[in-house]
């Protein structure tokens, strides 16, 4: 079985946003306009915000600073929330652990929104749009087939949309390995914000097999997992600064 | 040919077959106001849901509360006119079926708002067509459509013998399609005694099984929310909390549609005051009860001081929902004031200095002139404290002092006036209960773990749709008694029946007089 994990190791993370950026680019998420991102309706599969979210007394002021970044795409929990409420299966965990997102089957009633505790599902208040050399240059890949819309393909407005690890990737990964008539190893593939991380902070892989980088650098002391107390069991580790 | 009293042909029937202007103007307020809220709507399909206030976190907002609201008036009628009849109470003869009513067309309301919070309304198909049993919402959906259709039938089975008797007396000028109408909903109701038998019958088992499938569908509601893990929602006591609020906002909508029917048909010797008194105790009773689970519900986040839950109190207490929380609280005290206040207070009390409507205005006017300067002084919520004692502390206990002093004062005025009081109480109710929906929903949905803390405030869009919907509301109830009779003929006629039979029984004791309500029992000191 596969497991697919990342690991984000906070001590080599710059906080660049680079991998917000690749994300947008690799899964066609639309741009909005700052009125409306200042209303909180930017969609941002990968996030970088400061942590705490919420300044409160134990953060301090300018210039001593206690707070931190965070970067975040998302969890694929292995006992998702999402994925429970969800009344028509417009959201699914596959065998693989990825926490799935079928645009053409949500019908938009944001129970998902609701029940995530990370904030990681965006809803399409408006049909996305792009600036014209923009809209030329979208990403062209799509899960598709009938009744089934997924990865990078343009979402339709009122639908919800979330961090799917890059799964086009992993589709033309495999397709590849069928190819060249050979077995598909699990170092292949790495969503978009890995490969581009700057500092190299962000490892992937498979969290079954015992050789992987992730399996090994979840052992580390260092190694923790957001919210942990709300019993999701995220997917994705992070190594504690310092 | 069924035969008819002549008063109730009078009172009941007759109104069937006049079209009153002011019955005309009401219509077309409503319709405009319907109309409205749908060009709202089209626009928002037509857009996105984008024209809306909602944004990330606050994925649910206005809709999601319109829905609780109106299911929760739903739980007027049914369960009240359920438990009454379960129970034998020989008063709810004259309200059952405006309570019924209310049931259906709250339902069919708040299901509405459903779909207009859906992003894909196209793709409403979806949810019988894949649906998940494991999801709330598929629980909702399958107990909000039971409630639905047993609520119709529930309606639909008494209404029957009256459709007979309004088909066997309808005037000679009635409208042909009027008259199809009652033939086609009376079913060749004949009235023979095989017919009664079986209707008691369907009736007294529809009443039974309905208690636990409205006590469902609240419950259901509120395990939509309590069901995650966001701070706030996640308590065992949203379940009864939920019914229980919903039975009280059910009594406040059932008292101001009875009071409006009874005003506008004139029907005050039909809907008295034994009515009015009998479910005024319940109402107090229930608003006890709300308090107490408010109370519970609160006290738990206190003192459990969990750092994602706090914030949503906090919120609540001195925060940015401070002011829907607090007018909230003190709607629902004045509505338990204005129903318990004429129990209490003497019958001679007109007579002393201190119950006088006016001094009421005066201290209400004085508390509001306090509060508005209190507002002004920035208080820190630790001071809230009472070691502290200053002159902002000793002008919030004057505001209390002056509130409770315009409560003595208009106790009188509301003894000498049960009916308004009673609809006053209700008013006040729904209100606070709207309110109590939107406090437990978006403090939660501006208040979450990991996304910036955010501010709410309707949209347009929201507040026309909002208000369309209680049109809607208002429009189907007043054009369903337009042709069918408010009060049920039949049971109000085996009341009397009834009554006649007891009166020849000679009991040792009185029974209590209508004039109970204005005559409470003294203590003997």
């Amino acid at each position: 079985m596969t497991r697919w994990a990342m690991v984000i190791d906070l001590e080599k993370c710059v906080a660049c946003q680079g991998c917000s950026i690749a994300c947008r680019f690799e899964n066609n998420t639309p741009a909005v306009s700052p009125e409306q991102a200042a209303r909180g309706r930017a969609i941002r599969w990968n996030d970088v915000f400061p942590f705490p979210v919420n300044p409160t007394e134990d953060t301090g002021e300018y210039p001593n600073v206690k707070a931190r970044y965070m970067t975040r795409p998302c969890m694929h929990c292995e006992n998702p929330p999402c994925t429970k409420v969800c009344p028509v299966l417009a959201t699914y965990k596959d065998e693989e652990g990825l926490v799935r997102q079928n645009y053409s089957r949500c019908i938009g009633c944001r129970f998902c929104t609701v029940a995530c505790p990370y904030g990681v599902r965006y809803f399409n208040w408006y049909a996305p749009q792009w600036e014209d050399p923009l809209a030329l240059r979208l990403n062209p890949d799509r899960l598709e087939s009938r009744g089934v819309l997924e990865g990078p393909a343009v979402r339709p407005k009122g639908v919800v949309e979330k961090c799917t690890f890059c799964i086009h990737r992993l589709a033309k990964a495999r397709a590849r390995a069928e190819a060249e008539g050979r077995a598909f190893r699990g170092d292949e593939y790495v969503p978009a914000c890995v490969q581009t991380c700057t500092g190299k902070a962000r490892y992937f892989g498979d969290l079954d097999d015992p050789n992987s980088t992730v399996t090994q650098l979840e052992k580390s002391p260092r190694a923790f997992r957001l919210l942990e107390e709300v019993g999701t069991h995220p997917k994705v580790i992070y190594l504690r600064e310092g | 040919m069924l035969a008819i009293d002549a008063r109730d042909k009078e009172k009941i029937v007759a109104p069937l077959f006049r079209t009153p202007r002011a019955f005309v103007l009401l219509v077309l307020i409503l319709s405009a106001l319907v109309a409205i809220g749908v060009a709202a709507y089209v626009r928002q399909v037509t857009l996105g849901l984008g024209v809306t206030a909602m944004d990330r976190p606050v994925y649910w907002s206005t809709y999601m509360v319109n829905f609780v609201f109106f299911i929760g008036i739903s739980h007027a009628g049914t369960l009240i006119s359920a438990i009454l009849r379960v129970t034998g109470a020989e008063w709810r003869r004259p309200i059952t079926r405006v309570a019924e009513a209310i049931t259906v067309f709250a339902l069919m309301v708040g299901t509405l708002q459903i779909v207009i919070d859906m992003g894909r309304p196209d793709r409403l198909p979806f949810t019988l067509l894949y649906g998940r049993l494991q999801s709330p919402i598929l629980w909702d959906i399958v107990s909000v459509t039971v409630y639905f259709l047993s609520s119709i039938t529930y309606l639909y089975l008494p209404l029957m013998p009256d459709a007979a008797i309004l088909r066997d007396n309808c005037p000679s000028d009635a409208p042909a399609w009027q008259r199809k109408l009652y033939i086609v909903l009376a079913l060749g109701w004949r009235g023979n005694h095989e017919q009664w038998v079986r209707l008691e019958k369907a009736i007294a088992v529809l009443a039974v099984l309905i208690i636990p499938v409205a006590v469902s569908v609240h419950s259901i509601i509120s395990w939509i929310l309590a069901t995650t893990v966001q701070p706030g929602w996640h308590s065992t006591i949203f379940g009864p909390y939920f019914v229980v609020g919903a039975i009280f906002s059910g009594i406040g909508a059932l008292f101001l549609a009875m009071t409006g029917v009874r005003k506008a048909l004139g029907l005050e010797s039909y809907i008295g005051l034994r009515q009015y008194r009998n479910l005024g105790l319940l109402f107090i009773a229930m608003n006890a009860i709300w308090f107490y689970f408010t109370y519970a519900e609160h006290l738990g986040i206190a003192t459990g001081q969990q750092v994602e839950e706090f914030p949503v109190l906090a919120s609540k207490l001195w925060g940015s929902f401070a002011p829907t929380f607090w007018v909230m609280a003190l709607a629902m005290v004045a509505a338990f004031w204005v129903l318990v206040a004429p129990l209490l207070v003497p019958a001679g009390a007109a007579k002393v200095a201190l119950f006088r409507p006016r001094l009421a205005l005066a201290s209400a006017s004085t508390a509001l002139i306090l509060f508005g300067i209190l507002q002004r002084i920035p208080m820190a919520p630790t001071l809230a404290a009472l070691d502290t004692p200053n002159a902002t502390t000793a002008a919030w206990v004057g505001v209390i002092v002056m509130l409770m002093l315009a409560g003595l004062g208009v106790a009188p005025w509301l003894k000498a006036r049960p009916v308004t009081a009673t609809a006053i109480a209700g008013g006040l109710v729904l209100a606070g209960m709207w309110l109590e929906r939107w406090n437990i929903i978006l403090p939660t949905m501006t208040h979450p773990r990991l996304i910036p803390y955010a501010v709410y405030t309707p949209s347009l869009t929201e507040i026309l749709i909002t208000v369309g919907s209680l049109a809607l509301f208002t429009l189907l109830f007043v054009v369903f008694f337009k042709f069918f009779p408010s009060v049920s003929i039949w049971e109000v006629a085996e009341g009397r029946v009834i009554e006649e039979a007891r009166s020849k029984i000679v009991v040792p004791a009185p029974e209590p007089s209508e004039a109970g309500w204005l005559r409470p029992r003294r203590f003997k000191l």
